[in-house]
């Protein structure tokens, strides 16, 4: 059974031949048997070394040891799509934003000249998949069974969201922001990936329609021409592909914000809530839960019985992180990490502990962070039916040598 | 070798994305009918990838999620052996 949690594949192995410990080797023991037979490494145009979860739609994990840096570059940025119906190439001549909807004064359609012509504005923020370590969840439950990599950061680039309403004039009466996206569904029964945010966070100045991503373009998988950066919200919010934007004075009413993308209500509490969008029974998914991954060594790697770096990385939602606390022994007892300088609220906080000599054997470490607010990792499973916010501290084995 | 052939195809596949190679389903009666009315819309891999841990109940209410909600134009005699067959294979022991 062991061979099954490998994936050195024939594949794998012929993209490269890592130096042990050099690339992820072991797939977590706790995916399920079917999602570690489909995942393999590919590569895809502009990208290189994914995890793949599905090809149709296109679905492509982030492997771990991408984690051992705050920032993650294009070609390994993780991949998520519910439909296929993916645009292979875009006209940037033809591309257009337009701005409309029954709230703004003014209906106008943008040019991607015009949108550089805004005010322009970085933001680094992590863009973390609601779904991100559904596959880790047990008991498991359906949907994409991604393991920890259905996330990235990157620095964004391009005009504030509310910069860009303000060319059409918001009305008073504004209540939500709609977007959509070029990416359409295969057929016409496929509800239309369109999504909707509160106009408070659509008026956050760190909310932006960014055009580049790391200094460069967004890979076309990741939303060329434009997407929207919703920091601090998971990636549900982030639509890529963006060419329509309606500010309304109605809650967006489809399968994407009413059935999917829901968790049980007050169960995940936040700071800004989604009024428009909230019942008695469950709420939309929004603020992005504390939560931390080590990513050097990594799960299976040898380490040095002389003494080693665990690295690895915390974020949240927006509050920052104060502390992170690593365990070499399971969960037992906790020390302090050393917490790299932090790089913006919506950043990834990198951290290290030198950890000296061992004993030869089994180490399970872990690592627990607390944010800014004081919030803290769940030390038990919230179970909610689509497998959402699992930021359960989890123990990954290293053997010292 | 599976893997093997992925990759070649990764590699060489014109559009923006990886030439897809999903693994074989289950043989067992409703194989055939399961694959077609998947593949109309994704991979078979999303089965397996869903394998093996859901109840039967939720298989079904699965079947009924792609009907209702996603639009799938699957007859209810054909619903019914598809979800069969998905229970039969690919539910929890």
């Amino acid at each position: 059974m062991r061979r099954r949690n490998l994936i050195a594949s024939a594949g794998a192995t012929a993209l490269a031949a890592p130096a042990l410990g050099a690339e992820s080797r072991v797939l977590p023991a706790e995916l399920p048997e079917g999602t570690r037979a489909v995942m393999a490494f590919v590569d895809l145009p502009g990208k290189r070394r994914m995890l793949r979860l599905s090809d149709r739609p296109p679905n492509y994990a982030t492997p771990v040891d991408a984690f051992a840096n705050p920032v993650t570059p294009n070609d390994r940025f993780f991949v998520r799509y519910h439909a296929d119906g993916v645009p292979t190439s875009v006209d940037l001549d033809a591309w257009s934003l337009t701005i409309g909807g029954d709230a703004v004064t003014k209906p106008v359609t943008l040019k991607r000249a015009d949108l550089l012509d805004l005010p322009q504005s970085d933001v680094l923020a992590v863009c973390q998949c609601s779904g991100n370590r559904r596959g880790l969840t047990v008991p498991h439950v359906p949907g994409v069974q991604w393991n920890d990599g259905a996330m990235g950061a990157a620095l964004w680039h391009g005009p504030s969201l509310r910069d860009v309403l303000k060319v059409a004039g918001v009305k008073q009466d504004a209540l939500e922001v709609w977007l959509d996206g070029t990416d359409k569904p295969p057929s016409q029964g496929i509800p239309d990936f369109k999504k909707s945010v509160p106009l408070a966070k659509a008026m956050d100045p760190d909310t932006i329609v960014a055009m580049s991503m790391n200094n460069a373009p967004l890979p076309l998988l990741n939303g060329y021409p434009a997407r929207l950066v919703v920091p601090g919200w998971t990636a549900t919010y982030w639509v890529k592909h963006l060419n329509s934007i309606e500010v309304s004075t109605k809650p967006l009413s489809n399968f994407w914000m009413k059935t999917g993308y829901r968790v049980p209500a007050g169960m995940f509490p936040v700071q800004m809530p989604f009024t428009s969008q909230m019942t008695d029974a469950n709420w939309p998914i929004t603020e992005i839960v504390v939560n931390s991954i080590i990513a050097d060594p990594l799960e299976g790697d040898p380490v040095d019985r002389a003494g080693f770096t665990v690295r690895g990385l915390a974020w949240d939602r927006g509050n920052g992180i104060s502390r992170v606390e690593i365990s070499l022994d399971g969960g037992a007892t906790w020390q302090d990490a050393l917490l790299d300088k932090p790089l913006g609220p919506y950043a990834y906080r990198q951290f290290r502990l030198k950890v000296g000599l061992q004993r030869p054997g089994r180490l399970k470490l872990m690592s627990r962070a607390i944010s800014g607010s004081g919030e803290r990792q769940a030390e038990v499973l919230k179970a909610n039916p689509g497998g959402y916010h699992n930021n359960v501290p989890r123990p990954i084995e290293v053997v010292v040598g | 070798m599976r893997a093997l052939i992925v990759l070649a195809a990764a590699l060489s596949c014109g559009p923006a994305l990886a030439a897809e190679d999903p693994l074989p389903l289950r043989p067992g009666p409703g194989s055939e009918l399961a694959a077609a009315a998947c593949n109309a819309c994704h991979t078979t891999n999303y089965i397996i990838m869903n394998s093996t841990f859901l109840p039967a109940a939720t298989w079904k209410a699965e079947v009924t999620k792609m009907r209702t909600a996603f639009g799938a134009p699957i007859e209810d005699s054909i619903a019914e052996q598809i979800t069969a067959y998905l229970i039969a294979n690919y539910a929890a022991n």
